[in-house]
């Protein structure tokens, strides 16, 4: 079963505003019943002050997707309909103590759901312009439809290039293979053949500007010039990170050990844990050994400088970030 | 009161026997069995044992005609893949549109790389076309695999008649028996079943461990190739603990077989008129007159199934769904799909799995449980209106579609 938090469990088991609300002005249904979800929305706004008076729901879904539409009444209780439309999915979520990705689909559904509401309530004709394609990236809850039009749009060749652009397979990599099934369609589509030899090429990373000296030098490096390039590393992942609201910095270097200590807006998030695999892995490239990345708050107490103890949870690196569409 | 479990199809329990068995191929009896030495030579003896256990299960000629793999999985995989290599001419295959992953998943990336795959359809219950089946059955095609029993529904396949049929053109016949096996009576030598799978997890041995029965002589190419182990048809040092759990687990099966078909299903028969009889708008999925005796798939109407788990859960009462937000697709079950059960409907199926552990305390505590539960959810369902589904409910509620 799913990883859900209590707050899911609980506006599951529990969910508040349920049913049909007397008097509602604004109804929105909206959902797909292929996919499990649907969900009907109603609210009464006051005609004068704008102000979301009362709100309701009725759902055919999931736990999460009963949850979403529980929160979402008690999260626009009490605001203006102006105010109420920039809720977005991710503030469900949030409300909800995170989603794992493969129902953030279940917040959207919400948020849609409000935009039909208002509409409907003004008397205006709601048109869906979002579509959604089958989970391809786990890791970044990034969905076919929109690896596709970031393709298209970007005349993208590469797993790469899309890992750039949408996130997609920057994490376990497990969804490499689905992405290329993407490419090879798409490019089919303009007549290219899909060709993983040369995107692997092209997808190469810039080097790093210490890097092409580290492979030309074969002098092993002193102290020093090694922890220079070990903090060059981490300099040049660290704006990928402050994207996602996260920062890391280098606290210590004990061996083959380097102690890192990583803030950001989501700590304790599982990506803590994959972002420290991916800059292990460009720390182990660059110096061409093998070094061991660990969060600085797990440093054995007797290394730990005073500073550090002060640094409290670590985490921010990949803040899953959704992606536009959702 | 301890929870109650009525998930069989998904995974069983260890016999505890069964683990008995098991442990001193952990700690005394730790050799390699291809040893000569005293380590190695009684586990050879025991996967020996073992192996005539499972060929008695089956009703199998030989007991080399027994190969040990790591799963179902793997013995579906190398099936197939063995029947590509002996006939690198064919290049069709027949297979259901209701089969496990681990065929269906395979022939759809056989598909791209250039096969053409038969999927034969079902009806509304499940059932097969055998006419359908005989059109598409030509010397063009390399082998046919079709399952036992449905996971799902517990639906049969008439699995003989469809060997004979395949024999009889000279193809090559494969049945994923991972459900049926210890469930209904299987006399292999008298079919004309080229290969069959089975899967350790499903009958009350351990997971990881499957057999690939090979019927003598009929052409095979080894998945793995490496030591001598099975004769070279698998290499790979023998997992020796779990080999003997699973011959254990299929004495144990022979044994029980009559109670799993009287006792076991007398209790899944109460389970489903007891809900039945309760719950409005649900009905039993598959073909109710020919599927396994453990097996009960039941659609409630106009909600969705992992709600309906999650309630369960709460209440200590553990089965599956075939809801799409329970497998992580968009899609509910290919099976429900293939029936054409249609959404409002296909989304909350609920499979009931016994085992012959269960008891009618534990089955007259599910039937009292479910009732509130469904309506429950019907409560917040913007297709049930008072105490019924709303009138037209298809067109009462029609969201926008995203
Ligand atoms: C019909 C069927 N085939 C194959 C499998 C896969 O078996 P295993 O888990 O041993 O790979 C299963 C189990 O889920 C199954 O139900
Ligand atoms: S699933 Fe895409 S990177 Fe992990």
């Amino acid at each position: 079963m799913w990883e859900y938090s209590e707050k899911v469990k609980e506006h599951f088991y529990q969910p508040r505003n349920v049913g049909v609300l007397e008097g509602a002005n604004g109804v929105g249904d909206v959902g797909s019943i292929s996919c499990g979800d649907a969900l009907r929305l109603s609210i009464k706004v006051n005609p004068d002050s704008e102000i979301i008076e009362n709100a309701s729901f009725q759902t055919f879904g999931c736990g999460s997707a009963i949850a979403s539409s529980s929160a979402l009444t008690e999260i626009i209780k009490g605001m203006t309909v102006e105010d109420a439309l920039k809720v977005t999915n991710q503030d469900i979520a949030d409300y909800l103590d995170g989603l794992p990705p493969e129902k953030m689909h279940c917040s959207v559904m919400g948020r849609e759901a409000l935009q039909a509401a208002v509409a409907n309530y003004r008397g205006v004709e709601w048109k869906d312009d979002h579509e959604e394609g089958a989970l391809v990236c786990k890791c970044f809850a990034v969905d076919a439809v929109m690896i596709e039009e970031t393709i298209r749009v970007n005349g993208l060749r590469s797993v790469q290039d899309v890992t750039n652009y949408t996130k997609a397979g920057g994490g376990c990599c497990a969804c490499h293979e689905g992405i290329e099934e993407i490419l090879v369609k798409v490019l089919a589509e303009q007549g290219i053949a899909f060709d993983p030899e040369a995107a692997a090429k092209a997808a190469e990373p810039e080097p790093l500007p210490i890097a092409a000296s580290a492979k030309a030098a074969k002098a092993p490096l002193t102290l020093v010039q090694r922890i220079r390039r070990i903090e060059a590393v981490i300099e040049s992942i660290r704006p990928n990170l402050r994207m996602d609201g996260g920062d890391a910095e280098l606290v210590d270097v004990d061996g083959n050990t380097v102690y890192v200590k990583m803030t950001g807006a989501c700590s304790g998030c599982s990506m803590a844990a994959m972002t420290i695999g991916g800059s292990q892995q460009r720390l182990m490239e660059d110096l061409g050994e093998f070094i061991k990345v660990i969060p600085a708050d797990k440093m054995p107490a007797a290394r730990e400088p005073r500073t550090a103890a002060a640094a409290g949870a670590y985490g921010g690196f990949g803040a899953r970030r959704i992606p536009p569409t959702f | 009161m301890s929870d109650i479990y009525l998930d069989n199809n998904a995974t069983t329990a260890c016999d505890p026997k069964v683990v008995e068995a098991m442990l001193p191929y952990f700690l005394e009896q730790f050799g390699n069995p291809s040893s000569i030495h005293s380590f190695g030579s009684g586990v050879g003896r025991a996967v020996s044992k073992a192996r005539k256990q499972v060929q008695e299960l089956l009703g199998a000629e030989h007991d080399s005609e027994i190969i040990f793999t790591s799963c179902g999985t793997e013995s579906d995989n190398t099936a197939i893949l063995s029947a590509l290599k002996c006939f690198p001419n064919r290049k069709e295959i027949i297979t259901t549109t209701v089969e496990h992953p681990a065929i269906l998943a395979l022939c759809a990336q056989l598909e791209k790389e250039g096969y053409t795959i038969h999927r034969l359809k079902v009806d509304g219950k499940g059932r097969l076309d055998l006419e359908e089946y005989r059109k598409v059955l030509t010397p063009e095609v390399a082998i046919v695999s079709v399952m036992w029993a449905n996971n799902e529904t517990g639906t049969l396949f008439p699995v003989e008649e469809m060997a004979e049929m395949a024999h009889a053109v000279g193809v090559q016949f494969h049945t994923d028996a991972v459900q049926a096996v210890g469930k209904v009576p299987i006399d292999l030598k008298s079919t004309k079943i080229d290969m069959l799978s089975v899967s350790g997890h499903k009958l009350h041995a351990p997971k990881g461990i499957g057999v690939l029965y090979l019927r003598r002589g009929v052409r095979f190419r080894p998945l793995l190739r490496g030591g001598h182990q099975e004769r070279g048809r698998r290499a790979g040092t023998e997992n020796a603990a779990s080999v003997v759990g699973l011959g254990k687990a299929c004495e144990l099966a022979l044994e029980h077989i009559e109670f799993e078909n009287v006792q076991v299903k007398a209790l899944r028969d109460r389970l489903e008129q007891g809900i039945l009889s309760q719950v409005p708008h649900c009905f039993v999925t598959g073909d109710p007159v020919n599927r396994l005796p453990n097996t009960a798939n039941i659609a409630f109407e106009y909600i969705e199934g992992e709600a309906i788990l999650m309630l369960l859960n709460k209440k200590g009462i553990a089965a599956s769904s075939g809801s799409a937000c329970t497998s992580g697709s968009l899609e509910p079950s290919h099976v429900m799909r293939a029936m054409d059960i249609p959404y409002t409907a296909a989304h909350g199926t609920i499979r009931f799995s016994l085992s012959r552990y269960n008891t009618q305390a534990e089955i007259d505590r599910v039937i009292e449980a479910v009732p509130p539960i469904v309506a429950q959810l019907r409560k917040l369902s913007p297709y049930w209106g008072e105490d019924g589904p709303v009138a037209a409910p298809e067109k009462a509620f029609a969201p926008v579609y995203a």
